[in-house]
């Protein structure tokens, strides 16, 4: 196999673009698949997508659209989830078809080529540019250093919310961080793996690691490697068959979570549970 | 000296249009075991809540531990007070061990940037003992039965090393004979430590036999209070449950 390839910049930013959107995805991923709010992450996934998408239509940096719109929507949903004020299924819908739809809105009313816009739809980890492999990098390593800081707080709120708040640890304000740096982390990755496939990345690699321990730190770092793999794979993928990046990625992690799946050693417990109730 | 730790004055609480509490007082003194009881929607949740901050009264002032509870101080407090919940749904799939979730209940007191140490885990280690469940501290929360994870919460409220212990329901949704072992261990730990506890129910046949007092509410106010002796009776509980109660010599039952 001819690994020349390697000495090149763009590829050597892609393996390192693929390494952080990897870790950093898959770190929140498992917040949000623990904590079982999967639908607000699609949710602020597509915000970041709209808000890029403005900034694309409007001429300014898609990154900094792509931030605003996934914290705003964060700061919206959060409240949502929490009070009960509405069914948080009817409301996070509500939000969510309204982001895809200023996306399809701002994408009608770009003059001209939309080159940009649908790479920002697709994902181009291979042309991944310098500032948003910055961005990234930065990212990655804020995300790493809070789950090292908070990581007992981060633990409690996502296992035992309630009783986190009961015992004083300052759960509410943990709960918005986690949802933020979701929002942080989906805009970080954008460029990369794309606005309507990155939820993918958050959402398989943390599943399939959920399946497979029922330790905090270890669910961690499979999450983390099972992503660093989707992400790899599919660039690889990507380069040797001239493929989108974004879309080889998920497959990839979609096939990672469905083995997961199948040699889950909690499927026991499903079984042992559907017993008791059985008799 | 007075040793009240609880002051409740005139305190109102709201949830929308629904009043949950109206005007209620209430006064506490150290080490005491209060009993509260009344039919569902009284308040009696509401009045923990109001206890440890994370009920917020529209109307009237709380006191504990000397404190007046307000959004400023509400969180330091909470470090102070264990509080127990009736069992709820776990995922039996979380990622969380029995022993991890009995030390969860010292992280707030542990404070931000600190991790437990080994001495901490130690203690974790002897308060399991102390409940039974130390044969169980490897295992995942969500495989315990409802009695077992009561006595993982009843663990974490005690690793806290509270100066009040609300009891919210602990023995409802359970089996007959955990609920009979919670009562025990409920007991053996207030005789233990002495701690103040409000213990709510809404099943009479649950009052431990070592309330020093009993608190019955209705509407959201306290409708009667005094020892249990005096208020444990067929005509005063079928007023407040609106229903016919009739009290055995060993066992309590409302109808």
């Amino acid at each position: 196999m001819d690994l020349s390839i390697l000495q090149y910049q763009f590829m050597q930013n892609a393996i390192l673009a693929a390494l952080c959107g990897g870790i950093t995805c898959s770190i929140i991923g498992v917040f949000v698949v623990t904590m079982h709010l999967s639908f607000i992450g699609v949710c602020i996934a597509h915000a970041a997508f709209a808000g890029a998408l403005l900034g694309v239509w409007l001429g300014f940096n898609p990154l900094i659209g792509a931030l605003l719109f996934s914290l705003a929507s964060a700061a919206i949903i959060g409240p949502m989830a929490d009070r009960g004020e509405l069914n948080p299924d009817t409301s996070i819908g509500i939000v969510f078809s309204l982001m895809l739809g200023l996306a399809f809105l701002f994408m009608g009313l770009m003059p001209g080529a939309r080159t940009e816009a649908l790479s920002l739809f697709w994902g181009s980890i291979l042309t991944v540019s310098q500032e948003n492999l910055i961005f990234l990098t930065i990212v990655t390593a804020v995300v790493i250093g809070l789950v090292a800081a908070f990581y007992k707080e981060i633990q409690a709120v996502i296992c035992h919310r309630q009783v986190a708040l009961a015992v004083g640890i300052p759960a509410t304000l943990i709960f918005y961080g986690l949802l933020f740096s979701t929002g942080v982390a989906i805009t970080a990755s954008l460029q990369s793996i794309g606005g309507l496939l990155i939820y993918s990345l958050i959402l398989n690699p943390a599943a399939a690691a959920y399946q497979l321990t029922y330790n905090l730190k270890r669910m961690l770092c499979i999450a983390v490697a099972f992503g660093v793999i989707s992400c790899w794979a599919g660039l690889a993928a990507s380069y040797l068959f001239d493929i989108p990046s974004g879309a080889s990625i998920v497959i990839t992690s979609s096939i990672i979570f469905g083995l997961a799946t199948a040699f889950s050693p909690k499927r026991k417990v499903k079984g042992w549970q559907q017993a008791q109730v059985a008799g | 000296m007075d040793n009240t730790v609880i002051r409740i004055q005139d305190a109102v609480v709201s949830y929308r249009e629904d009043v949950a509490l109206q005007g209620l007082s209430l006064e506490v003194k150290k080490g005491e075991f209060i009993g509260v009881i009344g039919p569902n929607g009284a308040g009696k949740t509401t009045l923990l809540t109001v206890i440890n901050g994370l009920g917020k009264l529209v109307h009237g002032q709380a006191w504990v531990l000397g404190s007046p509870v307000n959004g400023r101080n509400s969180r330091s407090l909470r470090k102070r007070i264990g509080y127990v919940a009736q069992v709820e749904n776990i995922d039996p799939r979380l990622p969380i061990n029995v022993r991890e979730t009995v030390m969860v209940g010292r992280y707030g007191r542990l404070g931000l940037f600190r991790r437990p140490t080994r001495a901490q885990w130690e203690a974790v280690d002897k308060v399991l003992e102390m409940v039974g469940m130390a044969h169980l501290s490897h295992r995942p929360i969500g495989h315990l039965s409802g009695g077992e994870y009561q006595r993982a919460a009843i663990a974490r409220a005690l690793i806290q090393q509270p100066e009040i212990l609300l009891l919210d329901e602990p023995t409802a949704s359970i089996d007959l004979q955990a609920q009979g072992e919670i009562l025990s261990l409920i007991q053996l730990i207030h005789s233990e430590y002495h701690m103040t506890t409000l213990f709510v129910t809404h099943d009479l046949r649950q009052l431990p036999s070592i309330c020093h007092r009993l608190i019955l509410m209705k509407e959201g106010r306290i409708w009667k209070q005094g020892r249990p002796e005096s208020t444990l009776r067929d005509d005063i509980l079928s007023q407040l449950y609106g229903a016919p109660v009739s009290i055995g010599s060993k066992s309590i039952s409302a109808y």
